[in-house]
């Protein structure tokens, strides 16, 4: 079987990473193939990076508070491209009043500080659609 | 007499201690720091034998400064009690400045914005959902203006929290000095304007390493001629820290950060003990105590020997660090948030005994979102009770000849410089930043960390232990995209009323300065006084400079 594939990406202006390198390294550890994007990407380069990489998961790390403007903007794009199939999950400083209308919009799992790595992985593999 | 305290901890451990363990084990084979770092379970003279009381201890007051810079430490003048704050528009964090102030604070410290701290005005689509959310947003003279309106900015000393674009900002806030009619050798305060830790952690860069280095010895040098009470420069650990580095990681790296500025001022022209005083510090005060308090003595140790002996500084006031420190943001915790008050006062309680000049304490909401003003006034509460009620403040040095403390303390400067010596093998800090290297000491910390939770072998209260199944919420400071909008709407006004052509020709100026070697502030305060935006300034230099990418790695 193939490996899962998981693009972490770190959209908006913020450069606090360290949670997005932990848990990539974490995914990697766990078997799975990690494609880390870097800083400061925007939603269509991201969806670029899971087609291209044919991404089964893509794990966004948020922490500046801009979630509800890349979200949706994000979601609709993955919509366009044939790609609603991939799982989206996130983690950050998310207000719990945001949440709900996070998942509404299809983003399966939302992650605060304090998570363990081992729930983020058995959350991906026991969610994840395979598609091959 | 050391063979006889020798022979005191051996005869302890074979005739006391032996029986006690075959008795009663301990709870681990080894006990270490948060840092991971071997502890002892005591230590007595023989471990401090290397440790000259008189040449490594000293006195309070003298180099090498182990036991704090001022000899009657906080007896004469407490540590200043700086709140870093900053939200929405600045009407509102002006509101926030004046409870703080209200409430006792004694100094001002301005958190901006994610735009503003990348050189983005409030309309630039990258912006899009980040204006006014992580800090107060400033595009204009205007703003800064709003920000400090009916603050006598000869009266308050204030911090700004500002790296890439930190010459603006700060010429920003003189020129809202010269509208006060504050004259400039009356202002004091910090400007963080510390480039080399945004590339090795926090990632709030614009330009290359080597012009971003331009940027700050043209500053060093203005300050010496026209802002002399001003520091230049707050060299920044907390944000090593915070990206997960080891109290020793954030110790070696900030302080050779704080040697390459050295020697990157010295490389322009300036004279060593014209612009070291005005040099400061910022530490993390993460949780484990004691390997705090050494972290504290040994930067102290180090600067002063570094800026002694190897940067050739003659005047007292260049050997001697001084410190801000805030307690770690990355130890609070969303579950159980009430904790975090009890981890943030015993942080602070480390950074006191460490002999800080000033400090931040955080608030309990701030896992969750930036804090409310309840949340915020019981932080700075924290403090006054520490500096008012404990009786920390009657003694300089309360650790000082603490067998445990001293070589604690050793071992920090020892493992120093030994990474002083690595990176300067490589060609200095920005050399190391360039290859990588702080930047991957710090992830790889932060991943083994991680494991130490996951393996409970590190305990955090409320997150692997003691786990509550409910959930107990707190009020949080919610911000929506009124600020956004405002921002906009007074960017607009402030772009319809000014002489465009003022503008064009201020930042054209300076460009060629840019490209060329004179010191920027000046055309920087052209282009302010002009009312040029943040994100047009920052533009220009994009335009000569270009943009630094790291290169994404796990």
């Amino acid at each position: 079987m193939r490996k899962l594939r998981v693009v972490i990406a770190k959209p908006g202006l913020d450069g606090h990473d360290r949670g997005a390198k932990v848990i990539a390294r974490a995914l990697r550890d766990a078997g799975m193939e990690v494609i880390y994007t870097g800083l400061r990407q925007t939603p269509e380069q991201i969806v670029a990076a899971a087609l291209q990489e044919d991404a089964d998961v893509i794990g966004l790390s948020i922490l500046s508070g801009a979630h509800n403007h890349i979200a949706p903007r994000l979601m609709a794009l993955l919509k366009e491209q044939g790609l609603d199939d991939v799982l989206v999950v996130l983690g950050g400083i998310i207000p719990d009043v945001d949440i709900p209308g996070l998942k509404a919009m299809g983003i399966r799992g939302v992650f605060l500080p304090g998570t363990p790595m081992q729930e983020i992985i058995d959350f991906i593999t026991s969610h994840v659609r395979a598609r091959n | 007499m050391k063979t006889a305290t020798g022979t005191g901890k051996a005869r302890w451990a074979r005739d006391t201690l032996a029986p006690a363990l075959a008795k009663s084990p301990e709870r681990a084979v080894s006990f270490t720091t948060i840092s991971g770092r071997p502890i002892e379970r005591l230590y007595a003279a023989e471990d401090v034998a290397d440790v000259d009381p008189a040449r490594d201890i000293g006195v309070a007051g003298a180099y090498p400064y182990t036991r704090g810079i001022h000899a009657s430490g906080y007896r004469g003048k407490r540590w200043t009690m700086r709140q870093f704050a900053g939200y929405g528009t600045p009407a509102e964090t002006n509101g926030r400045y004046k409870a703080l102030l209200a409430a006792g604070g004694t100094g001002l410290s301005v958190a901006f914005d994610l735009p503003t701290l990348m050189g983005r005005d409030p309309d630039d689509p990258v912006s899009l959902g980040e204006v006014g959310k992580c800090g107060v947003s400033v595009a204009t003279v205007e703003d800064m203006a709003t920000l400090f309106d009916g603050i006598d900015l000869g009266a308050i000393t204030t911090s700004m929290t500002i790296n890439a674009p930190a010459a603006i900002l700060f010429a920003m806030y003189l020129v809202v000095a010269e509208r006060q009619g504050v004259a400039w050798d009356r202002l004091s305060g910090t400007l963080q304007n510390d480039i080399l830790k945004e590339f090795i952690a926090q990632k709030e860069y614009i330009y290359p390493p080597r012009p971003s280095m331009r940027l700050i010895t043209d500053l060093f040098a203005f300050c010496r001629d026209e802002v002399p009470r001003w520091n230049t420069i707050s060299v920044s650990g907390y944000h090593i820290r915070e990206a997960g580095a080891t109290a020793a990681q954030e110790l070696a790296f900030t302080l050779r950060d704080g040697i390459e500025y050295v020697e990157w001022g010295i490389k322009a022209g300036l004279d060593v003990d014209t612009f070291v005083p005005r040099m400061s510090f910022f530490f993390n005060a993460h949780s484990d105590f004691f390997e705090e308090i050494a972290k504290y003595r040994a930067a102290r140790v180090l600067w002063a020997q570094a800026m002694r002996e190897r940067c050739g500084a003659r005047d007292e006031r260049s050997w001697k660090l001084r410190f801000h420190t805030q307690t770690a943001g990355v130890s609070l915790t969303a579950q159980q948030p009430y904790n975090n008050v009890v981890r943030t006062a015993l942080q602070a309680l480390s950074a006191v005994l460490g002999g800080t000049n000033s400090l931040h304490t955080n608030s309990l909401d701030e896992a969750l979102a930036l804090p409310t003003e309840e949340a915020a006034t019981l932080a700075l509460r924290t403090q006054q009770i520490l500096a008012c009620e404990s009786g920390l403040t009657n003694d300089v040095d309360p650790f000082g000849g603490s067998y445990f403390v001293e070589a604690l303390t050793r071992d920090m400067i020892d493992e120093a410089r030994r990474y002083f010596a690595r990176i300067d093998e490589m060609g200095g800090m920005v050399a190391a930043i360039e290859q990588g290297f702080p930047q991957r000491e710090i992830a790889e910390s932060a991943y083994r960390f991680q494991q130490a939770v996951e393996r409970r072998e590190k305990i955090l209260v409320g997150v692997n232990e003691f786990v509550d199944a409910g959930h107990q919420p707190v009020p949080t400071l919610y911000i929506d995209e009124q600020a956004a909008q405002a921002q906009q709407a007074r960017l607009d006004t402030v772009r319809a009323s000014r002489d465009a052509k003022r503008v064009s020709k201020t930042l054209d100026a300076l460009k060629a300065a840019a490209a060329g070697t004179d010191n920027l502030l000046p055309l920087v305060l052209d282009a302010v006084r002009a009312d040029a935006t943040v994100g047009e300034m920052c533009q220009a230099l994009r335009d000569v400079w270009g943009e630094y990418e790291e290169q994404p790695m796990i």
